[in-house]
């Protein structure tokens, strides 16, 4: 009995082709970006303040930081795995660097890269508790939530730690390089997110790490038969989206010109429905990184456009809820 | 000729208990050679070890007369043995030419870069050799299962696989995709390619196999060469037990009163027109081997998955089940062959277990759950079916195999069922308490109950049954009573595919 019940699970059933156009990835992201140019076109006809630059480079600014941690988590995700640390990690990473700078006195390009190793870091350990201990990854990085909110508390003494004026450090994220004069200026932090999003999308599907990425996902057991070293590539996974929150935090100290140890909970979850608006399966094996920074494009629009509107803070996050689960519910009428 | 494999005394038990012992195996190159046996004989236990999936315990392999160790599948496949698993070893995300060489990807000179159009073009040329129509850039999970067993062929072929064990190959396959399977087998074969093929259809191997080995109770009989042999031979190898301990203990012949009857069952290839009848007071046997069908009928019949069609009437009355809580509703219980996962709650004790399929008795108006009152009758199904623990607050988890089946049937029977399926009633429960089962549902029909019984083991329904269902590939293929049943009889029937695949069984191998 049991066989018989495993063939039929088995994906492979025959289907026509447009039955495989609504199936095709291809459609979720075509219905995410479809969604993100309703929003831009409903709110730029529901407030003339929308499509001003200021606003433009704000929505731009606030997508940047959550769009790399959502890049960096898209490749856990794609294994079929969660990291729920990505938020207060990036909090952790961005104390880090400022305390490099400010109390060590090390240059900028170090305090970056002790920020992005620490992010880095704390992946690393993510992944080999639940590859070699075998915890559970949603419970693994909620210890991990827990412990690198309690060390940027502990390493700030709970106060904001800021950089001196003048460093040039904000720079990095609220400087401009491209700039159309008089219409727009582009924010570094969009570009640096651009740029990490190409890193992002290069390694997912040029490199064999993004293809044992999608093995994970797709069937672990098979990949390991095959003779791929699964418990390995896990950590590496892990061990990546950690080195994308450790430049999250960069960004986000960057913006605010301080680390701020009690910011940082909370971030996960924005990073996590932008990958799932963006098309990614949480059951794993299926996912780009597109998608998911159209997701992230979503969410601040979004967020954005109702606070134009003086829609109250609240009713914004019951909105954003509501999305996030219709994005979701539309994704499983397609795998139907 | 030269062994490609030798087999010899090979010892593998799990948990205590032997699945092989001193088990042989030869192959030759280019030859199909035949494995069978009964549900449970070891066949698979004895390939796997070969394929690296799991350890001997004792014994030897031989690769081309080289004593050979092999301790992971990955091990297997680099001596060019592979295994293709029924349940595909593929990842149905990526593209067949993805797959094919999943962990050895070519790389460019920067080393961790995919060489993706080489990947393609090495795949192309294997699909090429195979003569498949297929595209390397195709999803795998778009695939038909057939199609997704090719890829799992041309994978073993790019690993330059010289031993190919195909587990069941053909149990989710159509009559064209067989034919094209047996092609390919035979292309196979003419490189030199040795395939041991697991398989229950008799003519599937009366036509493609050079030999057969015969495998029961995990030990070694006989390996006949097919074109000498006939299938009523390698049956009665395969059967060829003594008859159970004891003489068959039956009840008095049932009633003629039909409580159930089943017409018209139809769904998809699973399930094809399934028709029969339920008398009171009978326990009525469900033959077959694994993958059948006879657990999708009675989960057709308790609402617990969608058919195409049924009619069902009980006692005379039309009705129409939905969902098993209307089947529980109507009298009828299902007693599931996986107990701990759809029988039991077992974190709880036993009495809570007992009220659960009736537990709307045992709440007060105001909806507070009289636990005294659950306590009381699970102690009355207690004494009545002589369950072993010391108390109704005992947790299921804790008791024996036997005695969790007896709080399953204590639930039903709390529920008011008069119809009870009892899917493999006896599986994983020790022989000592089998016969105790066993008197339990012969005291059940004395007293009115009907029983289905499905059951892989063929002593176990000549000994229960009153009458005989033997099913094949979603199909009744035959009814005998219990004067007539005999093992060979239930055999014949449980493997009867010549109409279906349009050959004659006598045919040689071509």
């Amino acid at each position: 009995m049991q066989t018989g019940t495993l063939q039929r699970n088995t994906p492979g059933a025959p289907h026509t082709t447009t039955r495989s156009f609504w199936r095709s990835e291809a459609l979720q992201r075509i219905l995410a970006f479809a969604a993100l140019v309703v929003l831009l076109i409903f709110f730029s006809l529901a407030s003339p303040n929308f499509l001003q630059a200021r606003n433009i480079e704000g929505i731009f600014l606030s997508t940047a930081v959550n769009g790399i941690l959502a890049v960096g988590v898209t490749f856990v995700i794609i294994t079929g795995g969660i990291d729920l640390s990505i938020g207060t990690v990036m909090t952790f990473s961005a104390v880090i660097t400022a305390k490099l700078v400010t109390e060590a006195g090390m240059p900028i390009p170090i305090g970056i890269i002790g920020g992005v190793l620490t992010g880095g870091l704390a992946g690393l350990i993510n992944g080999t508790v639940i590859s070699r201990m075998r915890v559970p990854p949603f419970v693994a990085t909620l210890g991990m939530l827990y412990i690198a909110k309690g060390l940027s508390l502990i390493l700030s003494e709970l106060a904001p730690i800021y950089f001196e004026r003048g460093s040039g450090f904000t720079d990095l994220a609220t400087g401009v390089i491209i700039s159309i004069p008089g219409v727009i200026d582009i924010p570094n932090a969009v570009l640096i997110m651009f740029g990490m999003a190409l890193i992002g999308s290069f390694v997912l599907f040029r490199t064999v790490l993004g293809r044992y990425t999608f093995a994970l996902g797709s069937n672990e057991e098979a990949a390991r038969i095959s003779g791929v070293n699964t418990a390995r590539w896990k950590i590496i996974v892990y061990t990546l989206t950690g080195l994308f929150s450790g430049m999250a935090g960069v960004m986000i100290a960057a913006r605010l010109n301080s680390a701020q140890p009690s910011l940082g909970q909370g971030y996960e979850l924005d990073a996590i429905a932008a990958v799932v608006i963006g098309g990614t399966s949480l059951s794993g094996g299926e996912g780009s990184i597109v998608g998911t920074v159209i997701g992230a494009f979503v969410i601040s629009v979004l967020t954005n456009g109702l606070r134009i509107l003086s829609v109250p803070q609240e009713w914004q996050m019951v909105l954003t809820g509501a999305i996030i689960i219709v994005a979701v519910f539309l994704d499983m009428i397609r795998r139907r | 000729m030269e062994l490609l494999v030798e087999m010899q005394g090979i010892n593998k038990a799990f948990a205590g208990v032997p699945a092989c012992e001193g088990c042989q195996f030869q192959l030759r190159p280019g030859e199909v050679h035949a494995l069978v046996g009964e549900n449970g004989a070891g066949k698979s236990t004895l390939m796997k070890v070969l394929a690296g999936v799991y350890r001997m315990d004792a014994g030897q392999i031989l690769l081309r007369g080289r004593e050979v160790e092999i301790n992971s599948p990955h091990a297997a496949q680099m001596l060019g043995i592979t295994m293709i698993h029924q349940e595909l070893n593929l990842m149905p995300h990526l593209t067949v030419a993805q797959n094919i060489f999943i962990g050895r990807e070519p790389r460019r000179s920067v080393p961790f870069l995919l060489d993706e159009p080489t990947i393609n073009q090495q795949a192309e040329e294997i699909l090429a050799q195979l003569h498949l129509n297929l595209s390397p850039k195709q999803r795998v999970g778009g695939l038909t299962v057939a199609r997704q067993q090719m890829v799992e062929i041309a994978k073993a072929l790019s690993y330059n696989s010289q031993v190919m064990i195909m587990d069941e190959p053909t149990a989710a396959l159509t009559e064209a995709e067989i034919e094209e399977l047996f092609n390919m087998i035979h292309r196979l074969r003419e490189k030199g390619i040795g395939i041991v093929y697991i398989s229950h259809r008799m003519e599937e191997i009366k036509r493609i196999s050079d030999r057969v080995t015969v495998m029961r109770d995990g030990h070694y009989i006989e390996t006949l060469i097919t074109p000498e042999t006939t299938i009523d031979r390698v049956i009665s190898l395969m059967v060829g037990r003594t008859i159970y301990e004891s003489a068959p203990e039956l009840p008095e012949t049932p009633s003629t009163e039909v409580v159930l009857d089943v017409k018209n069952l139809n769904r998809g290839r699973e399930l094809r027109d399934v028709n029969f009848q339920l008398k009171r007071g009978e326990i009525l046997g469900f033959a077959g081997l694994m993958g059948a069908g006879r657990t999708e009928v009675a989960r057709a019949i308790v609402g617990a998955d969608r058919c195409d069609s049924i009619e069902l009437t009980i006692k005379g009355k039309p009705v129409t089940i939905r969902h098993p809580r209307d089947a529980v509703r109507h009298g009828i219980g299902y007693l599931s062959e996986d107990r701990k996962r759809y029988g039991l709650v077992v974190g709880m004790d036993v009495a809570n277990n007992i009220s659960m399929a009736a537990l709307h008795r045992f709440v007060s108006p105001i909806g507070v759950v009289d636990d005294g009152k659950i306590r009381q009758t699970a102690k009355q199904q207690v004494d009545a079916l002589s369950v072993k623990t010391p108390s109704v607050r005992q947790r299921v988890r804790n008791l024996s195999g036997g005695n969790q089946q007896k709080v399953v049937i204590a639930k039903w029977l709390t529920a008011d069922t008069d119809i009870l399926i009892f899917d493999e009633p006896t599986r994983g429960i020790d022989v000592g308490a089998k016969s105790e089962i066993y008197k339990l549902l012969n005291e059940l029909a004395r007293r009115g109950k009907s029983i289905i019984m499905i059951s892989s083991e063929l002593p176990e329904i000549l000994r229960m049954s009153h009458r005989i269902i033997v099913m094949c590939e979603g199909r009744i293929t035959g009814e005998l009573t219990s004067e007539e049943a005999t093992q060979e009889k239930i055999m014949q029937f449980a493997t009867q595919r010549s109409e279906l695949i349009g050959i004659d069984s006598e045919v040689q191998p071509a």
